[in-house]
This record gives structure tokens, sequence and C-alpha cells, in this order.
């Protein structure tokens, strides 16, 4: 039930009146796209960053570096084990 | 989609499935308290990747399967009230009650003419209150950290658009207590704790370090991919190994050590922990929320002044020993004979995130030819 996906924000809508029109954010994962409300979030998102959303809201931005950091981590170990397979054939 | 498919890596898998070879030693338990990585599990084939002496079993961590049936029985004699709507998210639809007979769900009083319909959010019950101004409509307001959050911003947005016919039916809960109650429990046998990946957004990761500390426990907070959950498990080997329990965040991407302060100030702006009952562990002491009296015309049990009847287990049933991994769904009576996914009887089969229907799913033998 805890399930939340990362979503690329496309738009922010909305902001006018933070009651009758609160900040909204246009999310697209694959294409399907949703409206998620941005009020759990500490920091206003950018077009092109990413959301993990719950239950129609963002509950944080996603740190891509991070991301990276640690696929280029996992990248590293899977080359390392490649090679010492290379050399004890 | 990305930020998904990069962590399911059938090379990365590969590596990190090996190194766990390379380093298991002794045999050790690691539990999951999260639905959703009860499903990843299954559903990636982890248990076939790792070696024999890494047990993984499944704790209480669906809030669908924790709900006792008395707030289930609950739920329904609200919903068969006329001017009553009920909206809930589709998991507890198909959760039965302690009564018998077809009307003992949601899903069966609706198909005895009760009002209930699922939604995605709990915005989306509020925007249906709204539309109808002269039937009250209830959120069954179930979940962890991570759901509380959304609840909580909706009843500030009722307060504030002063929505009056908009109400909960609160059964939220928190991770931390039932830990507790699991590590203080002797039945209970656990060496690494896959920390819930989605609470610990909201939570923090260092909100379990109070298990590492007081009970030993080895602890890494994990995503759902399956590079997510081979790293957790590494990292939780090593921790076991030197004998040095603390809290790796393995989900660096989606989680902090603090957590979303944030969403905990608005949960704790509408919420106060109250004792709650769990299937099959009983009452814990302050392991649920309640509405805060500045906000209780939003609670429906207190504006109607409704009593939760005592909870009834059906007979022979095991989820409660399964909610505590002290037995596994084969060791249960009924299941795969009385009590399968098309015709449930306990929570742990009725939850898609259940622990008795990812076993059903694929563990059985039948399902996979």
């Amino acid at each position: 039930m805890c399930l939340a996906i990362p979503m690329r924000v496309v738009e922010i809508q909305g902001g006018k009146d933070p009651l009758l029109d609160p900040e909204r954010a246009i999310v697209d994962a694959d294409g399907l796209r949703k409206e998620v409300r941005l009020d759990l979030v500490d920091r206003r998102p950018q077009v092109g960053d990413y959301l993990i959303i719950h239950a129609g809201f963002a509950i944080n931005c996603l740190d891509a570096e991070n991301a990276e950091i640690n696929l280029a981590l996992m990248r590293e170990l899977a080359e390392e084990m490649a090679r010492e397979d290379g050399e004890t054939p | 989609m990305k930020y998904m498919d990069e962590f399911r890596d059938r090379r990365l898998v590969t590596t990190l499935a090996r190194q766990i070879h390379g380093e298991a030693g002794r045999p050790v338990r690691i539990m999951e308290v999260c639905g959703t990585h009860t499903m990843a599990i299954f559903r990636h084939g982890i248990r076939a990747m790792l070696p024999e002496e890494i047990e993984l079993v499944s704790g209480p961590g669906c809030p669908v399967c924790v709900t006792p049936s008395g707030v289930i029985d609950g739920f329904l004699d609200l919903a068969r009230r006329p001017e009553i709507i009920i909206t809930t998210f589709g998991d507890m639809l198909r959760v039965p009650g302690s009564g018998t007979g077809p009307g003992n769900s949601l899903a069966g009083a609706r198909s005895e003419g009760a009002d209930v319909r699922i939604v995605y959010s709990p915005m989306d019950a509020l925007t249906l209150a709204r539309q109808e101004p002269d039937r009250e409509v209830v959120f069954i307001a179930v979940g962890f950290e991570t759901t509380t959050p959304t609840i909580a911003a909706t009843i500030l947005a009722a307060d504030e658009l002063q929505v009056e016919n908009f109400s909960v039916f609160p059964a939220v809960k928190t991770m931390g207590p039932p830990l507790k109650a699991l590590m203080r429990d002797p039945e209970v046998r656990v060496d690494g704790l896959l920390c819930p990946g989605h609470v610990s957004i909201i939570a923090g990761a260092d909100s379990f370090r109070f298990l590492a500390r007081e009970y030993g426990l080895a602890c890494a907070v994990a995503g759902f991919e399956p590079t997510d959950i081979l790293l957790a498990i590494t990292v939780l080997l090593r921790q076991i190994d030197s004998g040095t329990p603390t809290v790796d965040n393995c989900y660096g991407r989606a989680v902090t050590m603090e957590g979303n302060r944030k969403a905990r100030q608005i949960t704790e702006k509408v919420f106060t922990p109250v004792d709650s009952e769990w299937r099959g562990m009983g009452l814990i002491p302050k392991s649920g929320l309640g509405l805060r009296d500045q906000y209780k015309q939003f609670d429906i049990t207190s504006r109607l002044n409704l009593t939760i009847p005592p909870s009834r287990e059906p007979g022979g049933c095991r989820c409660g020993d399964i909610l505590r991994s002290i037995c596994s769904p084969p060791d249960c009576p009924l299941f795969g004979r009385a009590c399968t996914p098309a015709s449930p009887i306990g929570p742990c089969m009725v939850s898609s995130e259940g622990t008795c229907a990812a076993w059903h799913k694929y563990n059985n033998p039948e399902a996979l030819t």
C-alpha cells in the first residue's frame, strides 16, 4: 500500500490562491500523466525534476545525483567482477 | 521507467547476488516490514538468488493486514447507513470483517446496496464531498507513515474549505511501536531488518536507529528494485558478521537520514499518538494515530459516537502468527485449501500485498505450471 513511484514534472499549475487554486504538478511516467499535490514537499520542484508520488501527493523530490552515484558504484563492482572472471578463466 | 529500470539491470543484479554468495556464512533471518517489499521480493525472484543460509521473512508491514476485524466491522456498520458514502483505497475493499455471509466486506456491502467508492487519493474523497453536499463522505483512513501525511493534508484542506460533510474513520498506524514489540517477543527471531523505503521517506532512516542501539538489530533502508534489495541484504550481512548493528541507507535517491520534516509536521498538526490494536499482535501502546481535539469534527467515530466491536479471528486462521514471522503461510491449515485469493479468509490472503497472497501467487507449484 505504500507503493510510490518516481514521476517526472512536466508542468507546474495553479498557485494563484493557496486554498482554491493550490500549486500542483503535472507528472509523467512512460506517458502516464497525473496531477499531484505539492503540500508535502519542502521545495518547489522544477520542470524536469523527478518526484516520488504516493496517493495523489508528491512525498519527496528524487535525488538524481545520489541515484547516479549509486548506479556508478554498482557498475564499477560489476566491471571488477568481470575482470576477475577474465583473469581466472 | 527512469530511476526504476536501471535498478533492475540484470548484470548489476547478478553482480550483487554473487557478492552475497561470497559473504554468506552462518544462517541469518532478515525481516521485511513492508508489503511492497514482500511483493518485490517475490516478483523479482530474490529468494531464489540467495544462498540457503539467508532466510527472508515478512513482518507486520501491510496496513490492510494489520487492521483488526472489529475495525472492519466498524467500517461495515457505517457503510450500511444510507446517508453515507464510504471512500477507500482499493486494497481494503475485499477484507472480511468478523461476520459471515456475502455482506461481510466493503465489496459485499456494496453489492447489497451500500455506496462504497474506491479513491486513489484522500483528496479525491474531499472533492467528492464538495460535489455531494447532501451526503456524508467518509474516508477509510488506513496506512502507515507514508500515507498519513496525505490524509492529514486533506483534513487541513477540508478544515480551511469548511467542508462539513467530509470525515475520516481513523485507523492509521506507525511502524516504530510494533517493531519494538516484535524485538521484545521471545518467539520472534530476526537478525536484520529491511527497513521500509517509503515509510523512511517520511520518517527518515534515523527513525530505525533505536532498533540497532537498543536491540542490536542490523538495519538497512531499502528501495523496491532488485538491486536495492540485494544491496541492502549485502550491508545487513556485513553488519551482522562484524557485530556492529547500525542503520545503513541503501535508498539514498529517495530517503534521507532525517526524512521529510514538513510532511511529519503536517501529520503532527492533525494527529496525535493513541493506543491501537494490531491484528495478531494485540493492543500496542501509542502505535496508532487519532485526530487531535481541534480536528475531532472530522472523526466520524467521535461525530457519531461509534464504538468499535471487539475483534474475532476466523477459526484456524494463523495470520496473527504469520504477521509476527513465527510461521510461514504453508504452516496454516487453511492456506491454499479453505483460504485462497479467490475466497480469502484471513487478511494476509486478501491484501494483494499480504504474505499469504504473495506466497500463493509465486510459490504455488500449480500456479507455476
